[in-house]
This record gives C-alpha cells, structure tokens and sequence, in this order.
C-alpha cells in the first residue's frame, strides 16, 4: 500500500479554484519533488495536507496510510505521523521553543498510547538532535522563531522534524530565505532523515535544492495538478528551459 | 438650565434599604467606639446621601452595582465549629509558597488556623476587630482620619460596616523575608455579607511581601467588600498580591488605597478568577519623589463573569515612574472593564507614567470596555498608555496544533504566553510560580469543559 494517495483532489479558498483535480501516489521511503511557478498551487496542497481550515475540499480524497486525512484535525494528521515544514513559520511570543517542543512531543505520544517522556529526557533529545544542526542552546530557552533569522527559523524546523520522526514530511519551500551554507545545514539535516521508513514530498521553485535533497521522482505542477513527472533530470531541464511551457500546455 | 437629574434621588432600592436596616442594628456592636463610631457613622450618612453607586456616576459607569447587587445580605454570624473546619484547606493552591499564613473565616480573624508563631522582628501583626475593641491610639487615628477613597461609596460602605482584618506593622528598617499570606475564606451555609478591613504599615527601608486570598463556595451568592489601606514608608518596598478566586455566585468588591513615600517601590499584582461580579479599585498616591510604582493584574473570566478594574493613580511629587499592565481573557459572555486614570499634579515634573491594557476574546459574545485617562497639569513629563483587544491567532494555532498538540491545549499554550508577560512581574519567585501553576490549572479546567 502507498503511504500517501491523493486522488482528484478538488481545493477551494474563497470560491477560487487553487486545486484542480490532482492525484499524486508516494511511497514509503521514497522522495518526491514538486516544482511548479508561483501560484501553481503548490503551498495549497502543502496547508491542505497538514489540515489549514482556511480551505475548501470540493472534491476527491487523501489517503495518508489508507486513512482518510481530511476528517481529521491537524493534531490527530501531525500524530499519525504527517509533518509540514512551513514556509514561513510563525513566531510564538511567550512560549520558549523548550517548553512548545516538549509538548509537541509529548502530545503526539500520548495520541499513539505511548508514555509521555520526562522533562529530562525531552532536554537531552533536544540537546543532541540540536547539536547536530549546529542550533545554539541558547535558541532553545528564547521564544518560538521569535528574532530567529531566516536560516534560524529552518533549522528550527529541521530540529522539530527530526524529533517528531514523522513518516512523511512535507517540505514547503525550505530553500526560500537561505542562504548557500544555511541551505546545506538543512538539507544534511533533512538528508539524515531520509529512510526506508520515511517518505517526503519537496516543494520548491528553484532547482538549486535538489542539488542537495535529490529526489527520486520530480512532478511539475502548473494550475493546480501535476502535468508533467519524470527523473531528478527533469528538475535540471526546467532549469534551464524556465515554466513558460508548462503554464500554455495546463491552459 | 439646571439639569434636573443631579438633584434627583431616586428611591432606595430593596439593598439600600437592607444596608440601613442592617447598619442601624449592628452599628452598636461593631468594633470600637468613640472616634471609631463616629467615623463609621458620617461614612454611612454619606453612602445614605448616594446610595449604591451606579452607571451615572463615572467612576463606575461600566459597574452598575445598584443594578448588580439586587439584594444586600446580612451580615456574617461568627464562624462555628463546621466553617472553621471547612476553613482548614483555604489558600492551598498557594502553599508552595512557604508564607505565614493568617486566616480569616467568614472575616473573623481565626487565631488556630493561623501562623503567628516566631515573628521575624520587627513584624507585628493583630486582629483588626481586636485593635479596635482595646481602641489601640495609632490604630483607631488611622481608621479615624480621611483617606484616599473616602469619595467611593464601596469604600464607605466598608468604612461603615468594617468587622475584622489584619493589621500588619513592619518596623523601620527591617527586610521580611518569608512573605505573609492573609487567607480570606468564605465558609458559611448561608449566603451572607462580610466587610474585612486591613490597614498595613511598612517602615522607612523595609521590605515586605504581602499575599492575599479570597475564595469561597460556587453554591452561594455571599457578598465580600474588602479593603486594605497600605502605607509604604520612604524607601521602602511593598508587594502585594491578591489572588482573587471566589465562588461562581459571589459578589466581590475590593479596595486598596496605598500611599507610597520617597524613593519608595510599590508592586501590586491581582488575579481574578472567579466571583460573578468582581470590582478592584486601586487608589494610590505618590507622597514622596523617586517613588516607583508597578501595577499589573490579570483576569481569567467565562460564563457571565463580570470584572472591573479601576485605578486611581495621583501623581503629587515630582520624579516618580509608574507602571501598569493589565490584561484580560475573556470567554463565553464575560465582560471585563478596565478605567485606569493618571493625574500628574503642577508640582509632579519628570513623571514617568506608562499604562497599557490589553484583552483577549475568545468568544464572540465577550466583552472588554477600557478607559484610560490621564490629567495632566505638569508640563515636563513623559505619560502614555495604550489599550488592545483581538482574538487567538489562528496562524499561531494552526501552527501548534500541525505539531500534534491538540486545539484546547494550544490554546492554553497561547492564552498563558499572553498573560505571563503580567506574571513574569512578580518579583519573589515562589509566589511567581505558585501563580504561573494556578493560572494553568484554571486553564487546563477550562480545556476539559
């Protein structure tokens, strides 16, 4: 069985159609691209994946290990294991990014009947895995993303999806805002992730990315659905060739 | 013309009515005499003369007690063997603390549930309704004399009908390390009324740490109007906080009017959590230059819960700073009130006065009414305020809830960052923590309904 099936899938945000009749089909462990131009639709389906109410589903459906996704709220998606990578991750004023991590962690275990870890023990997870992204452990006492940088806020990311080990990870458009050395931190970050086990769905504009998170499969994307897939070459095509093809071919 | 309206004094209410009947027949065996019950007497004729305030008196515009306060209840009997022992428990959400506790049950001091063993020296502490009955000289000038609030018919009615209280003395020049905690507790079977009456004096160059707590049963409509009057001497320091977590029904008005000396710090921090109609007013003077004042409160209100925090802030002397932050979270049908006014007299230059007000709706039906004002007649001051209302960010919620924490949890999360910058105020830690783990009890009970 695939990890995630989406079929048909029909998105609406005040009355505009953004999705228009999309099916994707992903398999565990394997990686996928989704390039497209801005307004493609490509963000929609990352929010809609994750549970955004800010949008309408008016048709088809998401199987997210055979369970229908849309029925649930975002918690119970994040429990099952679906992570999203924001864009452009908000800032939590008041809220240290300890204490927010320890109960993200802590929530999704209890959903899955696991026990809840220790303060302790949350510390020292968070300490090594943040290590590892080179994230100062004094970043972890300040607020959520609060006066973090651009690159700040992606490996804040980084380090949340990696303590959450989710099955599949949305990336929405993690290369934005970085810079060449932030952007090869994450990507080794993301990197490590990948597993048998794991799958993950890439959104990006540019082809620079994939240099460093390459995929196994990349689909171009234009008005809302996929109108081309192919290799990790394709990504190198568009490249150099731009979209103004694929928007005529979608019209 | 004349407007007509000022002249006109409608008919007493069944509660004016009640208070007169009641005054005129405890007023003899109410604590002390002489300058005492002569005291008593002129603030009842002047409550008598305005009656319950109500919405055409500004000060309480938006708490329209003649309208809320349908009935007055008698007075409370002296508590029995049962109240006391359902006293044993009060103030525990805040034991961590450590404080001495003193108790009051039904607003009579109760000496065997309270602390007074190895006062720290330099710390008196009696029972108010003690001091007045032996007529104690300092005492009874105190309560004689005029005093800050003496033009609110809440604080009058108190003044008429004052029973019992502490009296708390810190002598100059001595730092009381270990705060001290009054425990007020409503534990009566019948709904009645209490008037508890504190007066605090701390010396010049002393240090104190004052808690208070008020709770009660959901089950009764009982009546509190408390009031404490604070004098902080010149360079002193007095922080105070009220904990204010009555029963569902209760209707709880509370004063406190501080006088505050040179170079002097007064802190003042209030929860609210509970009570049907609750009012704090807050009358404070700067006596002296250099005084620093910092007032925050926080209230955590649902259902029909009526808040209303009024402060009266006079700046008389030059060179003094005051600040104040408080906020509101407001679901279901509550409605909080915040009128917060800044008087910056001729002499008072180089004031420093900052105000800000800010509350949280978290339903559609809620409410918040602020009204900031500011007098000023000084030309060389720095003064300002702000006020905000909004709702939960729904980016933000979103966003805790893709990382699995569930959407009530969340909107703990978000509701305890908004009200814990008004928390991370209070100075001495344990009394911090204990109020950061009430509040987040209060919000955990909020997400299982």
């Amino acid at each position: 069985m695939s990890l995630l099936e989406i079929k048909n899938l029909e998105v609406e945000i005040d009355g505009k159609r953004i999705l228009n009749g999309l099916n994707l089909t992903l398999e565990k462990g394997r990686v996928h691209a989704i390039m497209g131009p801005n307004g493609s639709g490509k963000s929609t389906l990352a929010y809609v994946l994750a549970g955004k109410s800010d949008y309408d589903v008016t048709g088809g459906e998401i199987l997210f290990d055979g369970e229908n996704v849309l029925e649930m709220a975002p918690d119970e998606r994040a429990a099952k294991g679906l992570f999203l990578a924001f864009q452009y991750p908000v800032e939590i004023p008041g809220v240290t990014t300890m204490t927010f991590l320890r109960a993200a962690i802590n929530a999704q275990r209890k959903k899955r009947g696991e026990a809840e870890l220790s303060s302790p023990d949350v510390l020292k997870r968070v300490r090594e895995e943040a290590a590892k992204l080179g994230i100062d452990p004094e970043m972890l006492r300040r607020p959520v993303n609060v006066g973090f940088s651009g690159g700040e806020k992606k490996r804040a990311e980084t380090l949340q999806m990696s303590l959450l080990e989710p099955r599949l990870c949305v990336l929405d458009e993690t290369d934005s805002g970085l810079d060449i050395d932030a952007l090869k931190v994450v990507a080794d970050g993301v990197n490590r992730l990948r597993s048998p086990e794991r799958s993950m769905l890439v959104i990006t504009h540019y082809q620079r990315l994939l240099d460093y998170i390459v995929p196994d499969v990349v689909h171009v994307f234009s008005k809302g659905r996929i109108v081309r897939t192919g290799s990790k070459e394709l990504a190198l095509e568009l490249e150099a060739n731009g979209y103004a093809g694929y928007l005529e071919e979608a019209a | 013309m004349k407007p007509m309206s000022a002249e006109i004094r409608p008919m007493k209410t069944a509660a004016e009515q009640t208070l007169a009947r009641t005054f005129a027949s405890a007023k003899d065996r109410l604590p002390g005499t002489g300058a005492i019950e002569a005291r008593r007497a002129s603030a009842f004729h002047r409550f008598e003369e305005a009656g319950l305030p109500h919405r055409r008196v500004e000060a309480w515009k938006y708490t329209d007690l003649r309208a809320l306060m349908r009935e007055a209840k008698p007075l409370a009997p002296l508590p029995d063997a049962a109240a006391l022992a359902r006293a044993k428990e009060a103030g525990q959400a805040l034991a961590a603390i450590g404080a001495r506790r003193i108790v009051f049950v039904d607003g009579s001091f109760a000496p065997e549930l309270s602390d007074l063993a190895d006062l720290e020296p330099g710390l008196r502490i009696a029972s108010l309704a003690a001091a007045l009955a032996q007529g104690v000289p300092e005492i009874v000038a105190r309560l004689s004399g005029t005093g800050l609030a003496d033009g609110d018919q809440a604080y009058g009615l108190n003044t008429s009908f004052m029973g019992d209280g502490a009296v708390i003395e810190v002598d100059p020049g001595h730092t009381i390390a270990r705060p001290v905690h009054l425990v007020f507790i409503y534990a009566g079977d019948q709904a009645s009324a209490v008037f508890p009456r504190s007066l605090v004096l701390v010396g010049e160059a002393s240090h104190l740490t004052l808690i208070e707590s008020h709770e009660g049963p959901d089950a009764l409509d009982y009546q509190i109007n408390t009031a404490i009057d604070l004098s902080v001497g010149d360079e002193a320091t007095l922080d105070h906080l009220k904990i204010a977590v009555e029963g569902r029904q209760a209707l709880h008005v509370s004063t406190v009017t501080a006088t505050v000396g040179k170079n002097a710090f007064f802190r003042d921090f209030a929860l609210t959590a509970g009570g049907a109609v609750v009012r704090n007013q807050i009358f404070l003077r700067c006596m002296g230059a250099g005084t620093n004042i910092d007032l925050r409160g926080a209230s955590l209100l649902s259902g029909t819960q009526h808040a209303d925090t009024t402060l009266v802030l006079d700046h008389a002397v030059a060179g003094s700073k005051s600040r104040e932050l408080f906020k509101s979270v407001l679901d279901g049908s509550s409605r909080s009130v915040f009128q917060g006014k800044i008087i910056v007299r001729p002499d008072a230059q180089k004031t420093d006065a900052r105000m800000m007000t800010q509350a949280l709706l978290l339903s559609e039906t809620a409410e918040a009414d602020a009204k900031p004002e500011l007098e000023i007649f000084a030309d060389d001051v720095q003064c300002g305020h702000g006020a905000t209302t909004g709702a939960l960010d729904d980016k933000l919620r979103f966003y805790l809830m893709a990382r699995g924490i569930p959407a009530k949890e969340a909107e703990a999360l978000l509701i305890e960052a908004f009200v814990g910058e008004v928390i991370d105020g209070i100075v001495h830690e344990g009394a911090r923590e204990a109020v950061r783990a009430l509040m987040a009890s209060k919000l955990e009970a909020r997400g299982q309904v």
